[in-house]
C-alpha cells in the first residue's frame, strides 16, 4: 500500500491504461504541455507523445463527438473536459450519440469511451462553473456514471471505466483532487456498479457519493460522539446503481439519510430516497431523511455560496429532526 | 477618422482605467481580497476602448471571462465592479456573479461570460432586437481566439449574415487560449479570413493601436447602423499576465515574446502620438492618470468597506416572480 492523492491515483490509472492498451488515448483542452487544468495528466504528453495525449481546440461538441466516433471505430478514447459544466456544450453528443448509438444500431456498435470531468463547486467559480450534472447523466439509459470518493476507488474505477465497452461519465469532484488515501501497489480494478460500505454502524445508514462521502464520514464521526453509530454507504456509481447494498444496510439500521450535493428538485437523492421508502418502509423508523444542495445557481460570494452547500451540521440536524437521535 | 478632443480624452482615460483596474485587481487578488479567479486584460486595452468609443448605453455588448476591459469601456462603474469581484453586496450583481459574470443592464453590458463562446449568440440576439425594433442600435460580441473553436461563433456568424443583423464580431486574438497557442488550435493564420465564408467583411486590425481599432470599428458600426449587416474584426493583441492570476505564462510562452508586445504597448503609443501631433500634453495626460489612480484606490476602499450579501440573497433572483424556497435541508 502507498498513500497517494486522488489526483495521483487518476494519473496512475491513466498511465496503466495507456500502457495496457495501445488503443487507449487521451484528449482534451490543455491536457498536454500544460498538464491539464487540474494537473491530472502531468507528464503524460512527454511519455506517450502527442498522438496519445492530444490537446484540443476549445470545441467540446467536436472533440467529445469525435471521441464517440473514434470509440465506435475501434479506439478507447479517454476524453477530459475542464469542467463538467462545459459538458453542456457537448451534451447532444453525450446524450443523443454516445448513449444511444448501441441501442439504435440494434447492438451493432459500441462506444467504449470515458468522459472525465471535474465536478462540484465551493471555490467561488460561480454559477456557470460549479455544477456536476452527474444526476442528469445518470437518468440517461445507455450511459454509465461513476462517482468515486477516494483515491482507491478513483484508480480502480478509472481502470474499469476505460476497459468498459460502454460510454462512462467519470465525475471527479474537484475538492477531492488533493485528498489522500492508500492504494495497493499492484494493479487492481474496482467493479462499476458495486457500492461500498465506507464505515459500519448500527443506528442509521448515511447514503451518498463522491464528495458527499467526505461530509458523511465527518458526520458519522460527529454522531459517534453522541453515541449514534452511523453506517456510511458510498454508491460509487449512480448507474449502474447498487441498491442492494443500500437496502441491506437500511434494513439493518432502520433509519436512512441521503445526501445529494446537487440541486434537490429531481435530484438523484430523491431517487435513492424513493427507492428506500418503496422497498424498505417496513423496516424504517421514520421517513428517509434528505440533505441536498439548495435549488439556486451557485452564487459567487463565498459566504453565500457556502450557505447553499450541504454541511456536516445539516446532516446532524436533519437526523435529529427526522429520527430524534 | 476624425476624433474630437473629448473623445481623445475619453480614450486615454478609458485605456488607463482598464490598465490600473487590472493591475490593482491583481495585487488585491494576491492579497486574497478577490474571492475567485481574476482573468485580467491589461495589454488588450485598445480593443474594447476603440470599439466602445462608437457606442452608447443603448448599444449592447456581449463579453467573455476576460471581461473587465469590456465593462469599463462600456462605462460600467469601477467601484461596483471591484465590489462585485470582492463578493460584496454593493457589487453590480450583488456579489452573485463575480468577475466572470459582471453584467450591467443600464450600460448595455450583457455580461462577462464564464462559458467560452456563450456570449456570442447573446450579442446576436441583442442585434436582432435592434433590427426588429428599428432603433438603430447595434450588438457587439467580444470573444477570444480560443472561442473561435466553438460552434457558437460559426452558427452565430451565419445567422447574423443571413438575417443581416447589426452586429460586430470582435475577435480579440491575444494568441493564446489558456496555454494553447493560436497556431495550434486555429486553422487559418488570420481568423478574419473566416468572415468570407459567411459573406461579411473580415478585417485584421492592430489591436495594440487604439487609433487603428477606432477606425475599423467606426466603419463596421456605421455599416451595422445603416442596415448593411455584420462585420468581423480580428484584433491582434496580447495579454500581459497569465491566463488568470495564479497562472505562470512562462510555462508556455517566452519572456522575449512578451517584451516584443510590450514594446507596442497601447498607452505609451497613444501618449507619443497625441503629444507629437499636439492634441494633448503631458500635463493633461498626467492629470488623467492621477485621477484614475485615485478612482481605483477609492474603488478598492469602497469594495473593502462594503457589506457581504445578506443571507436571503441566496434565494432571490432565481425567478422574476417567486422567491425560490427549495432548500437543502428542512
Ligand atoms: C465551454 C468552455 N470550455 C472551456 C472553458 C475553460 N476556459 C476558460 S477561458 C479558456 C480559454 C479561452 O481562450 P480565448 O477564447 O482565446 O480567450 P482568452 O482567455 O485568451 O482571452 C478556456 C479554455 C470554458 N470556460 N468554457
Ligand atoms: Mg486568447
Amino acid at each position: 500500500m502507498t498513500e497517494i492523492t486522488f489526483r495521483q491515483a487518476l494519473q496512475r490509472g491513466l498511465r496503466e491504461a495507456l500502457d495496457a492498451d495501445p488503443n487507449v488515448f487521451l484528449m482534451g483542452e490543455d491536457i498536454g504541455k500544460y498538464d491539464g487544468a487540474y494537473a491530472v495528466t502531468q507528464g503524460l504528453l512527454e511519455k506517450y507523445g502527442p498522438d496519445r495525449v492530444r490537446d484540443t481546440p476549445i470545441s467540446e461538441a467536436a472533440f467529445v463527438g469525435a471521441g464517440v466516433g473514434a470509440a465506435v471505430a475501434g479506439l478507447r478514447p479517454v476524453v477530459e473536459l475542464m469542467s463538467m459544466s462545459f459538458s453542456l456544450v457537448a451534451s447532444d453528443q453525450i446524450v443523443n450519440m454516445a448513449a444511444k448509438i448501441r441501442y439504435m444500431s440494434g447492438g451493432q456498435l459500441k462506444v467504449p469511451m470515458v468522459l472525465r470531468a471535474p465536478t462540484g463547486g465551493g471555490v467561488q467559480l460561480a454559477a456557470t462553473h460549479s455544477q456536476s450534472f452527474e444526476n442528469w447523466y445518470a437518468s440517461v439509459p445507455g450511459l454509465k456514471v461513476v462517482t468515486p470518493s477516494t483515491p482507491y476507488d478513483a484508480l480502480g474505477l478509472l481502470r474499469s471505466s476505460i476497459e468498459d465497452d460502454n460510454p462512462v461519465i467519470f465525475a471527479e469532484n474537484a475538492l477531492l483532487y488533493a485528498t489522500r488515501g492508500d492504494v495497493p501497489d499492484a494493479e487492481y480494478f474496482v467493479p462499476i456498479g458495486v457500492a461500498d460500505v465506507k464505515r459500519t454502524g448500527t443506528d442509521i445508514t448515511l447514503v451518498g457519493w463522491a464528495h458527499g462521502i467526505v461530509t458523511l464520514m465527518a458526520a458519522a464521526e460527529k454522531l459517534a460522539e453522541t453515541g449514534v453509530s452511523a453506517e456510511v454507504v458510498d454508491l460509487r456509481s449512480l448507474r449502474p446503481l447498487d441498491m442492494e447494498t443500500v437496502i441491506e444496510s437500511v434494513e439493518k439500521t432502520g433509519r436512512a439519510l441521503v445526501l445529494d450535493e446537487n440541486w434537490r428538485t429531481a435530484g438523484f437523492g430523491a431517487e435513492i430516497a424513493a427507492e428506500i421508502g418503496y422497498r424498505s418502509s417496513d423496516y424504517l423508523d421514520g421517513p428517509v431523511a434528505r440533505v441536498s444542495g439548495t435549488d439556486t445557481p451557485s452564487p459567487y460570494s463565498r459566504p453565500l455560496e457556502q450557505l447553499g452547500i450541504p454541511q456536516v451540521a445539516w446532516v446532524i440536524d436533519e437526523i435529529e429532526k427526522t429520527y430524534g437521535i | 477618422m476624425e476624433i474630437t478632443p473629448e473623445k481623445l480624452r475619453w480614450i486615454y482615460t478609458t485605456m488607463y482605467r482598464i490598465r490600473r483596474f487590472e493591475e490593482v485587481l491583481l495585487e488585491q487578488t494576491v492579497l486574497g481580497k478577490s474571492m475567485g479567479v481574476a482573468h485580467t486584460s491589461d495589454g488588450e486595452e485598445a480593443g474594447p476602448t476603440g470599439i466602445c468609443a462608437h457606442l452608447t448605453d443603448a448599444d449592447w455588448i456581449g463579453s467573455t471571462h476576460r471581461g473587465h476591459g469590456h465593462c469599463i469601456a462600456k462605462g460600467v462603474d469601477t467601484a461596483g465592479m471591484m465590489a462585485e469581484i470582492f463578493g460584496k453586496y454593493t457589487g453590480l450583481c450583488k456579489g452573485k456573479g463575480g468577475s466572470m459574470h459582471i453584467a450591467d443592464f443600464a450600460k448595455g453590458m450583457l455580461g462577462a461570460n464564464g462559458i467560452v463562446g456563450a456570449g456570442i449568440p447573446l450579442a446576436v440576439g441583442a442585434a436582432l432586437s435592434a433590427k426588429l425594433k428599428g432603433n438603430g442600435t447595434v450588438g457587439v460580441s467580444f470573444f477570444g481566439d480560443g472561442a473561435t473553436g466553438e460552434g457558437t461563433i460559426h452558427e452565430s456568424m451565419n445567422l447574423a449574415s443571413v438575417w443581416k443583423l447589426p452586429v460586430i464580431f470582435v475577435c480579440e486574438n491575444n494568441h493564446y487560449a489558456e496555454s494553447t497557442p493560436v497556431e495550434y488550435a486555429v486553422s487559418v493564420p488570420d481568423i478574419a479570413d473566416r468572415a468570407a465564408g459567411y459573406s461579411m467583411p473580415g478585417v485584421v486590425v492592430d489591436g495594440m493601436d487604439v487609433f487603428a481599432v477606432y477606425d475599423a470599428a467606426g466603419e463596421a458600426i456605421a455599416r451595422a447602423r445603416a442596415g448593411e449587416g455584420p462585420t468581423f474584426l480580428e484584433l491582434k493583441t496580447y495579454r500581459y499576465h497569465g491566463h488568470y492570476h495564479a497562472d505562470d505564462p512562462h510555462t508556455y510562452r517566452l519572456p522575449e515574446e512578451e517584451e516584443l508586445w510590450k514594446a507596442r504597448d497601447p498607452l505609451p503609443n497613444f501618449e507619443r502620438r497625441v503629444i507629437e501631433q499636439d492634441l494633448m500634453d503631458e500635463v493633461e495626460l498626467e492629470r488623467i492618470r492621477n485621477e484614475i489612480d485615485q478612482e481605483i484606490q477609492d474603488a478598492v476602499a469602497f469594495a473593502e468597506e462594503s457589506p457581504l450579501p445578506p443571507i436571503d440573497e441566496l434565494y432571490t433572483d432565481v425567478y422574476t416572480n417567486y422567491s425560490n424556497s427549495v432548500r437543502g435541508l428542512r
